[in-house]
């Protein structure tokens, strides 16, 4: 579904060329859900934006589907990290009923499509509160909602839980796999959290830093839902962390 | 309630000089003067008059300066060629007073209208046009690209996410235009005006030293100014970025 | 480093080379709208002859006073304010009805009641930029945060100590806010006022009074002498004036 192919980014800074991704390759089945984990300065993120296509490739290419990435498009719904990237001059009904709004779509409908994805993450009751009452948590969301409210093929989320606190990053953790378990959407997720990744994945992509290379795919097989304090949890937790912190090989 | 007792006493302090003898009466009149003068300026409708005719500029010029102000704004914040060529003219023309171009107005275009609505509009562009500016570039980039991805294209990213996006800085924009005007109005109407006006009430009547109609014309010019801000503005800023809890201050 | 002076200027050949055409054109009568030789050769002669100095030295003498006053005045009735619950109750209701009330509106009250010339045109300028001084300094007095006040008083800081060392250094940021506000406000309304009052000497009169025998030139030279001043004042005093308050807010804020 999604085809990562030896994508590699460079980019100029005043004292010359960085490399911030090295010939990543790797691929998303459909329905699929994908954790980027790595240190910071790892590239996940560039690779999520690349993806996302907000940045291009110095080399390699992106296909979803058989079609090349260029630029950005509705058959991705992104997710950042930051609250602010809702529209605090619309309401949460208003936010997710956004690109329904880009797509032409007559409003009743597209209101009862931005009320059931808020259904969707348990918000249905706010559909009119303004983002600025709301809590970290409940902003994120809403985030979710308005990126799956047009369905998109596949949903894009970067760190998006990593600004809550605990307990809240837990219960949104919980609601995501139960969302991506009713949608079926592939997701690439970005996160620095181990354990999350653990949680969330099918397939987790570890990638270490200077320059961005991918180093390992482990695949999850846990049923769900999982029990984070299970043993064979904590054996897949401690497995990325070996890849995680193992020395690089001299090239 | 303080409020009232503070203004009462100042009117006590007021009136008390007022019959002193100190001065001459025509000079500093006593208030139920003042009260009896204005309460005639309303009745016969010379009063609604005058303030129609500073209300037409102030809006006319106000009118014209939003529109410039909006439209360059955007633009100059769109394209740096243009705010490379208009900001230095931008930097050279706002130290100027406004009212110091009344002299030269008066000559081109003559005592009236044109001239009064020119100074207002010179004077609320520049807050207008630099408020807009830099709403635009405040614009957080993140929801730029999260409607990009939602599939936003040029006009409906311009008006659904940038024009919101900016608004709190517009508001404030438009606001300071407004104060400007208010100020302006009044002084080019001293200057420039030929016959009906707040300003040119008070200008005109110093010739006989009718110093309850100035007087007059003031309660009534500093009232307009007070409903405005309060009501008009207040009520804008509460509907629209207070609601939104984009509340933000910008530069005077 | 020549191509952007050439760019940095662009603007103003540009509007300078369409002043020409439209002077040349002949649309209007050549007193009314000289040529940018003629300004420039009139603004070389008013400058060369003294002229301009003295006007603009009156104009600026002017300022410094009014403003010196309102700067001062302004300062000790907002702290005052700050710093006294009933001054407050009893102030600010006056301020904050005089303050929306357009400077000019005062003038010709003002000019009746001081007299025309200097001492009424001194009046009405520091009456009018007092506003913005008070209003700021006694926002000033009120934003110091009751943290530092309670800590400073923990470590022992009488009524005195306190407020020199902790609600004066907290308040100056505003205090100067108010300032540049209020000399802002003096400068816009200075020239006007010049205008109304009949002073003898000064930018604001030199321009109107050109209007007498259209010397649209003289009128130009003069606003152009405006415009430099108000440049230089936004560059020597405002600007340095600002960047002390905004490290002064970076100190704060943080």
């Amino acid at each position: 579904m999604i085809e990562v192919r030896d994508v590699t980014l460079d980019y100029d800074t005043p004292r010359g060329t960085v490399r911030a991704v090295e010939a990543a390759s790797f691929s998303a089945k459909p329905a699929e859900f994908l954790c980027l984990v790595g240190p910071s300065g790892c590239g996940k993120t560039t690779l999520l934006n690349m993806i996302a296509g907000f940045f291009t490739p110095t080399r390699g290419e992106i296909r979803i589907d058989g079609q090349a990435v260029s630029g950005q498009g509705r058959d991705r719904g992104i997710v950042f990290q930051d609250f602010a990237q809702l529209f605090p001059w619309r309401t949460a009904l208003g936010n997710v009923a956004f690109g329904l709004e880009m797509k032409g779509m007559a409003r009743q409908e597209r209101e009862a499509i931005a009320r059931e994805q808020l259904r969707l993450v348990k918000l249905e009751d706010f559909a009119g509160a303004y983002p600025h009452h709301l809590s970290g948590g409940m902003q994120q969301r809403v985030a979710i909602a308005r990126a799956l409210a047009y369905n998109p093929r596949v949903l894009l989320m970067d760190e998006p839980f990593a600004a809550l606190d605990a307990l809240t990053r837990d219960e949104m953790q919980r609601l995501l796999a139960e969302v991506w378990r009713e949608t079926r959407k592939t997701v690439v997720y970005v996160t620095h959290n181990v354990a999350e990744a653990v949680y969330l994945a099918d397939r987790v992509i570890v990638m270490t830093p200077h320059p961005g290379r991918i180093k390992a795919e482990v695949t999850i097989r846990l049923p769900r839902p999982r029990d984070p304090l299970s043993v064979e949890f904590l054996e897949h937790q401690k497995e990325l962390m070996r890849h995680l912190t193992r020395k690089e090989e001299a090239r | 309630m303080r409020a009232l007792i503070s203004i009462a006493l100042f009117a006590a302090l007021y009136e008390a000089t007022a019959r002193s003898g100190w001065f001459a009466p025509a000079l500093v009149p006593t208030l139920p003067l003042v009260g009896a003068r204005l309460y005639d300026m309303l009745a016969d409708g010379s009063m609604a008059g005058h303030a129609l005719s500073t209300l037409y500029r102030v809006f006319a010029g106000l009118a014209l300066a939003a529109i410039t102000g909006l439209v360059l704004g955007f633009l100059v914040a769109r394209y740096r060629a243009l705010e490379r060529f208009l900001m230095p003219l931008v930097s050279a023309l706002m130290p100027i007073p406004s009212l110091a171009w009344a002299p030269v107005f008066i000559l081109w275009f003559g005592l009236g209208n044109v001239a009064t609505i020119l100074i207002v509009f010179y004077a609320a562009c520049f807050p207008m046009l630099l408020n807009t500016w830099t709403g635009a570039r405040a614009v957080n980039p993140l929801w730029l690209r999260a409607a990009g991805a939602m599939g936003a294209g040029g006009p409906a990213l311009f008006w659904k996410v940038v024009v919101p996006g900016a608004s709190p800085f517009i508001i404030t924009g438009l606001r300071l235009a407004f104060q400007r005007a208010w100020i302006a109005v009044v002084g080019a109407e001293m200057l420039a005006a030929s016959a009906f006006g707040l300003g040119w009430v008070i200008f005109d009547a110093k010739e006989f030293l009718n110093t309850d109609i100035m007087l007059s014309s003031l309660v009534v010019i500093g009232a307009i100014g007070l409903v405005f801000e309060r009501l008009v503005f207040g009520t804008l800023e509460k509907t629209t970025v207070a609601r939104w809890g984009m509340v933000r201050a910008a530069k005077a | 480093m020549g191509s952007r002076l050439l760019g940095a200027a662009a603007p103003f050949l540009v509007v300078g080379a369409l002043w020409e055409l439209v002077a040349h054109a002949g649309a209007f009568p050549p007193r009314l709208f000289p040529t940018v030789e003629q300004v420039a050769a009139t603004f070389i002669r008013l400058t060369a002859s003294g002229i301009l100095p003295h006007h603009a030295a009156e104009t600026l003498l002017r300022l410094a006073v009014a403003f010196g006053i309102a700067a001062l005045a302004g300062a000790l009735i907002g702290i005052a304010m700050g710093r006294s619950r009933r001054v407050e109750g009893l102030l600010l209701p006056l301020v904050s009805i005089g303050a929306p009330v357009p400077g000019l509106a005062y003038a010709p009250l003002f000019l009746l009641w001081f007299g025309l010339g200097d001492a009424g045109s001194i009046v009405l300028v520091a009456f009018v930029s007092l506003f913005p001084v008070i209003l700021n300094s006694w926002t000033g007095v009120k934003a110091v945060k009751e943290i530092w006040i309670r800590a400073a008083q923990t470590m022992g800081a009488d009524e005195r100590r306190l407020f020199r060392h902790v609600i004066l250094p907290g308040a100056l940021p505003y205090v100067l806010t108010g300032w540049r506000l209020g000399l802002a406000q003096a400068w816009r309304i200075l020239v006007a006022v010049e205008m109304l009052a009949a002073v003898q000497w000064g930018l604001g009169w030199l321009i109107f009074g050109s209007r007498e025998f259209l010397n649209t030139d003289v009128m130009l030279a003069g606003i152009a002498a405006i415009g430099a001043i108000g440049l230089a004042l936004e560059k020597l005093v405002f600007q340095p004036l600002e960047r002390y308050t905004v490290v002064r807010w970076g100190m704060i804020a943080s």
